[in-house]
């Protein structure tokens, strides 16, 4: 013990002095992450990102490239690091600008314009960059209420379908949604009742919505794992909401894993009360690995990254040619017609539209 | 016999003052240098950032900021909640700190361990537990139809949860060091108990006592998740807002000030607890910590003994079982279908297995670990030394003291951004390098290993070195001789701190995460904000193993700590 | 073989109090010097300064024939036995006798040879592994000073080596000391405020004041022969008068006292040693009042107030059936041959 301690103590301080001293010194990983050597390219992303193993080590076999990840947050967090980092980024392609967030993506002239190929395969509505191509669309997915299937069955009433059924008496008392200052889901919902109401229509409508006992917690894992009767969580808690502001592919996901696999999956989608997220990406001005940039933007809206989008990330692909996997046709639903705002304008009036919601909700 | 002329003694003395001054400024090359690189530069360039256009600085904004009555309320609250759960921690925990020192009780090392699990635990998995405590269906609500989430009382409890630790190891570390005969002599001088304990033990635990309050304090002030969790979307803190301006609106100008009056909150803070404990810190009498435990006699000590252990129960036992009891249980009966999930790479969350953040986790909580001992332990040993000089250089040391805490104090997205915009040219362009992350959990790490090991250091009798040093042993022998063996155990706990800290830190984790590295609390936090019964079973589970590898972690250190060869 | 010379030492730099002003002082071979002194004469300075752990303002020391200026504390060689023993306590009794050993890269096997062999010595036979919270202060005494012989040191110091120890075991282990180093042949330099310590262990006595050396020789010469009023009154002998020596006798206000011929003459502290002052009836001589009388085991002290209240009081030594009761009065004759003229 004496003899192996004092050696384990040597090998400790050796490995802190030696840690401390590259440190100091700079360390050479770091240089060689930001990708000097054309074999890397770095794409830089948001916590949620994922893909499947296989189909990036395919990509990087083919292209030759070796795919370095690094995640920065959530989306708005490497955003601002993008926009701190401007001329000098981390990495070469940023995945995750939402149209919450393009605005001041773009406006800080963040992206080399690059159009990606394959863009034709990708419906016109979402490239809302239209023919700048600083961004490529990636993919969609919608903020809507979900609403717990079995709660709604045994009380013998309709879930609610649209934003004016969430103020009717039958349904007070019954949503959950997120703090709209801190959480994307809830901000999401805020715009929607402003895409749905107006500029002017939205506050009167969050009025009544407060006065049917909406409960605001601060972000989606509270709202979902705690306060949702429909979730897994939400069930061991004994959670009495069974309305939730959440996202349109949640329900095939409480599927997931389940054994013996269910009829249809325990949560729906209020089909009438989605907002459209689209999700881009962006070749960074200075990468230093333009090619491989290019190239990784290419295999991001390429046929095999877009199928298997899906169940990686849990929102829909945007190419024509992409096909839905079973569970998401099987257990999902069509969202038609989702609310949008044109992201310059979100821009100019998220955080007024913030502050005003915070008076009006919080206190 | 001539006598040595005046000017070559004097220069002989005046080169020993130097080299001792040199020795010591030495000492902290290291420390100052850690400081100023990973710390003071990125705050104050992200700062600067925000507030200067130009060459101008537009203090203005702090003046806004500060007349904002928004930012009035938060700031207010933050601070109120702040010396309120550093209050109420000390008030519950002072208790522990005694029994874990003095009484002998089997189970005590596990048990230990065991009270530091919630300190690695990230916010979301402790809001879940405490929901289950104190929230709708909880124990509370079971028992007595009390429900306290969403009230501050929720939000106080939940950080008692957290820094109990903080409070039993580095007070009770100290504490289970001090002679008993001291206190049984003023009893024998008439003293009853208590006034014993206030006369003698208490000035001697005092700047303990302080430096613990003072990381409660800090840890609290900075607190983000547990209060918007527990407290809901009304109780916002400082650093909520300082990480909603920075992160998410980029309002680096609104940022900036906030940091500056979070700075000068701290700053007083840190002045109050320098007063405070300025001239407590003495030379302690310090025993063998193994011989002053025994078993508890008597009512009086068997109840409080039985007092600890019921706090300890229903404020930590009960939230980590919840947790425990819902990875165990998946939708059919009872069993470990979620920990067998994350062996496998299916699920998606991941390109690997999640199992592998276990080992991910240990390596980046070594390197943090070895990095804050390096660091603090350098920076301890130079401010021990600068009690005996005076002057300016004793001064410069002393204030570098209360610097060394200000990391805990100052916001993490705050660090985070800073690193951005000032580690990123070679050589040190660290931005995306793994190192960051060990070194960003340093920072916090360095306090803990400062607080723990200074006030046993100082407490070291200088007489004994000098003992040592008359017997033949150079400066590096004497320390390693006499101080070690007597700080040997503060020093555990001080690494014990830092990985503890670094093991269950999220913030620098969450900032450079790698897909195909990522940590116990990154994979966790990714689990939890996915749908779906597999992935919040999965993360139940992984939030077992979270604290089952810090338990372990710390069972074992507490094996090295009852080695007693006396030698390292 | 240890030498100071001139040095001092001021505390809180050249303006501060003064430590040690200007000490010359000689320790030869295998010789015991006590320095002698109260508390803050400087003594406990002196030792520091010879160990290394105080830096000199002045002044040079020398051991052998080396200059110690310079010399780092942990590389002199010197044993030092600190006042209250500063033993090691996460180590045990042989762990802390061993320690100078290791320091100095003995080998075990011998290191254990030499604990052995130096717990012996100091009485306490295989106590090696007991823990050091378990000594009695006696024992620990003697821990701490098989400790410090350990390593074999060119010099040992003694900082109030038996301060701690209660009278009977001080008395005893002063003898044993005395008895030890003379076997050893160690040169020792030891510092005590007690003077029957340092008359019973020293060769030579050093007696400090203010941070100056006020007298050195042996216990004989500065029992016998003080060297000024400070030394007469620290050794415990407080029949001191001022007067001035003509001849072979003196006037004082105790009235004219017979001093030894060959006294220096003029204006002198003079010190009449207790056995000096002879009780005579109240009718010859100088005039007293029985104060006090306190009982010294083989003699009775008898203090005396003169009939002039101004006069300083004295003190007598009587065979126990001879002394006065308290408020007898007394007369008072001087016997020339313990009178002393102080410098």
């Amino acid at each position: 013990m004496k003899i192996s301690f004092r050696r384990a103590g040597t090998v400790v301080l050796c490995g802190a002095l030696g840690v401390s001293t590259l440190a100091a010194c700079g360390g050479s990983d770091g240089s060689s992450a930001s990708g000097e050597d054309s074999k890397t390219v770095t794409l830089v992303t948001h916590s949620s990102f994922n893909v499947s193993p296989d189909v990036l080590k395919d990509f990087e076999k083919q292209s030759g490239y070796k795919v370095d990840i690094l995640k920065g947050g959530d989306a708005g967090e490497v955003v601002n690091k993008a926009v701190l980092s401007k001329g000098n980024p981390q990495g070469d392609v940023l995945f995750g600008v939402d149209n919450t967030l393009l605005s001041r993506a773009v406006d800080n002239g963040l992206f080399t314009p690059y159009k990606a190929k394959g863009l034709d395969r990708i419906p016109e509505d979402v490239r809302l960059d239209g023919d700048k191509h600083r961004v490529t669309p990636v993919d969609t997915g919608d903020i809507c209420v979900n609403y717990d299937r079995a709660y709604f069955a045994d009380k013998k009433i309709e879930p609610p379908k649209t934003l004016d059924d969430l103020i009717k008496p039958e349904y007070k008392n019954l949503l959950v949604t997120e703090n709209a200052a801190t959480s994307s889901p809830g901000l999401g919902f805020l715009l929607a009742t402003a895409a749905e109401y107006g500029d002017q229509g939205w506050p009167d409508y969050w009025k009544k919505l407060k006065a049917n006992g909406v409960k605001v917690v601060d972000g989606w894992e509270q709202a979902y794992n705690e306060e949702f009767s429909g979730s897994a969580g939400g069930k061991k808690a004994g959670a009495d909401r069974p309305l939730v502001v959440s996202y349109a592919s949640s329900p095939p996901v409480e599927v997931l894993g389940v054994k013996p696999e269910p009829k249809e999956a325990p949560t729906g989608v209020a089909t009438g009360t989605c907002f459209r997220q689209i999700e881009f990406a962006g070749l960074l001005d200075g990468a230093k690995n333009e090619k491989g940039g290019k190239a990784l933007i290419d295999f991001l809206i390429s046929k095999r990254f877009q199928n298997d989008l899906p169940l990686q990330m849990f929102v829909n692909p945007v190419a024509d040619d992409a096909e839905l996997p079973e569970l998401f046709t099987k257990f999902g639903e069509q969202v038609d017609k989702p609310l949008t705002v044109d992201p310059k304008k979100i821009a100019e009036n998220r955080e007024d539209w913030v502050k005003s919601w915070q008076s009006l909700v919080l206190k | 016999m001539a006598v040595a002329g005046p000017e070559v003694a004097e220069g002989a003395r005046l080169r020993k003052d130097v080299r001792g001054s040199a020795l010591r400024l030495g000492l902290l090359v290291v420390p100052v240098a850690f400081f100023a690189v990973f710390f003071a530069y990125p705050v104050a360039a992200i700062v600067a950032r925000g507030l200067k256009v130009g060459d101008t600085w537009r203090l203005g904004r702090l003046a806004d900021v500060l007349a904002d009555p928004d930012l009035q309320h938060v700031l207010w609250f933050t601070t109120w909640q702040a010396l309120a759960s550093t209050g109420l921690t000390l008030l519950v925990a002072l208790p522990g700190a005694y029994v874990f020192a003095r009484f002998d009780f089997p189970g005590k090392q596990l048990l230990r361990a065991v009270v530091t699990v919630p300190f690695v635990l990230p916010t979301v998995v402790v809001g879940t537990a405490f929901l289950a405590l104190l929230g709708r269906g909880g124990v509370l609500d079971a028992l007595w139809g009390l429900r306290l989430d969403t009230t501050v009382w929720a939000i106080l409890l939940a950080h008692v949860f957290f820094n109990y630790a903080v409070v039993v190891r580095t007070v009770g570390g100290l504490w289970a060091q001090l002679d008993p005969r001291q206190e049984e002599a003023a009893r024998m001088l008439g003293a009853s108990r208590f006034a014993a304990w206030r006369k003698v033990t208490l000035p001697a635990l005092g700047p303990a006592v302080a430096g613990a309050a003072l990381m409660v304090f800090l840890f609290t002030f900075t607190s983000f998740g547990v209060v918007q969790i527990l407290g809901g979307p009304t109780f916002t803190t400082l650093e909520a807002e300082i990480y909603r301006q920075t992160a998410q609106l980029l309002a680096l100008d609104t940022a900036a000030a906030l940091t500056l009056v979070q700075f000068a909150a701290v700053g007083a803070i840190l002045a109050v607890h320098a007063w405070t404990v300025r001239r407590r810190e003495s030379a302690l009498k310090l025993v063998d910590a193994a011989q002053t435990a025994r078993r508890p006699q008597g009512t009086v000590q068997w109840a409080l003994l039985g007092g600890v252990l019921l706090t300890v129960l229903l404020l930590i036992l009960v939230p980590l079982g919840v947790l425990v009891e819902r990875s165990l249980h998946p939708s059919a009966g009872y069993g470990l279908d979620y920990f067998r999930a994350l062996t496998s790479v299916d699920s998606g969350a991941f390109l690997v297995p999640p199992i592998e953040a276990i080992a991910n986790s240990l390596e980046y909580a070594l390197a943090a670990t070895a990095i804050a001992v390096t660091v603090g332990g350098l920076a301890a040993v130079a401010l021990t030394r600068s009690r005996r000089g005076g002057g300016a250089v004793g001064r410069i040391v002393r204030g570098f003291d209360a610097l060394l805490m200000l990391p805990l104090g100052v916001s993490a997205v705050t660090v985070g951004f800073g690193f951005l915009i000032t580690l990123d040219e070679p050589p040190l362009d660290l931005r995306s390098s793994w190192i960051l992350v060990p070194l960003a959990q340093a920072l916090v790490g360095v306090p803990f290993v400062v607080r723990t090991m200074l006030p046993v250091l100082r407490a070291v009798d200088e007489r004994l070195r000098e003992a040592a040093t008359v017997l033949g042993a150079s400066p590096w022998r004497v320390w390693r001789e006499v101080d070690l063996p007597l700080v040997r155990r503060a020093l555990l706990v001080a690494a014990g701190f830092a990985f503890a800290v670094s093991l269950g830190e999220f913030g620098a984790t969450v900032f450079i995460a790698r897909p195909d590295q990522p940590t116990l609390p990154v994979a966790v936090a990714t689990l939890l904000g996915r749908a779906g019964e597999l992935n919040y079973g999965q993360a139940m589970a992984l939030s077992t193993l979270l604290m089952l590898v810090c338990a372990v972690s710390l069972l074992l250190l507490e094996r090295i700590r009852t080695d007693r060869t006396g030698e390292f | 073989m240890l030498r100071l010379d001139g040095v001092s030492v001021r505390f809180g730099g050249p303006a501060g109090q003064t430590a040690l002003d200007a000490v010359d002082l000689d320790v030869a071979e295998h010789e015991t010097v006590c320095v002698l002194g109260p508390s803050g004469s400087g003594k406990s300075t002196l030792l520091r300064v010879v160990a290394g752990l105080q830096a000199t303002d002045r002044g040079r020391v020398l051991l052998g024939d080396r200059d110690l200026a310079g010399v780092p504390a942990h590389r002199r060689g010197v044993g030092l036995m600190f006042q209250d023993h500063q033993l090691f306590p996460q180590r045990d009794v042989g762990a802390n006798v061993a320690f100078g050993l290791r320091m100095h890269h003995v080998p075990r096997a011998e290191q254990d040879a030499r604990v052995r062999e130096l717990l012996e010595l100091v009485g306490l036979p295989g106590a090696a592994r007991r823990a050091v919270a378990s000594l009695s202060g006696g024992e620990q005494q003697r821990v701490a000073l098989a400790r410090a012989l350990a390593p074999r040191p060119r010099l040992l110091m003694l900082d109030e080596p038996l301060g701690q120890l209660d009278r009977s075991l001080r008395e005893r282990l002063v003898v044993e000391l005395r008895e030890l180093f003379g076997e050893l042949g160690t040169t020792v330099l030891a510092v005590t405020h007690d003077q029957g310590e340092a008359f019973a262990l020293a060769d030579r006595v050093v007696v400090m004041r203010d941070g100056r050396i006020a007298q050195s020789g042996t216990p004989l010469d500065v029992w016998q022969r003080p060297a000024d009023a400070f030394v007469a009154r620290f050794l415990g002998f407080d029949n001191v008068v001022p007067g001035t020596v003509s001849g072979e006798a003196a006037d004082t206000v105790w009235g004219k006292l017979p001093v030894p011929p060959g006294s220096a003459q003029g204006h002198h502290d003079l010190l009449v040693r207790p056995a000096g002052v002879r009780l005579v009836p109240a009718t010859d001589g100088l005039t007293c009042t029985v104060t006090a009388r306190t009982f010294r085991g083989t003699h009775v002290a008898v203090h005396l107030q003169p009939e002039d209240t101004s006069a300083p009081r004295l003190e007598a030594a009587c065979a126990l059936r001879d002394a006065p009761e308290t408020g007898d009065r007394v007369g008072v004759a001087f016997d020339g041959a313990d009178v002393v003229v102080l410098g």
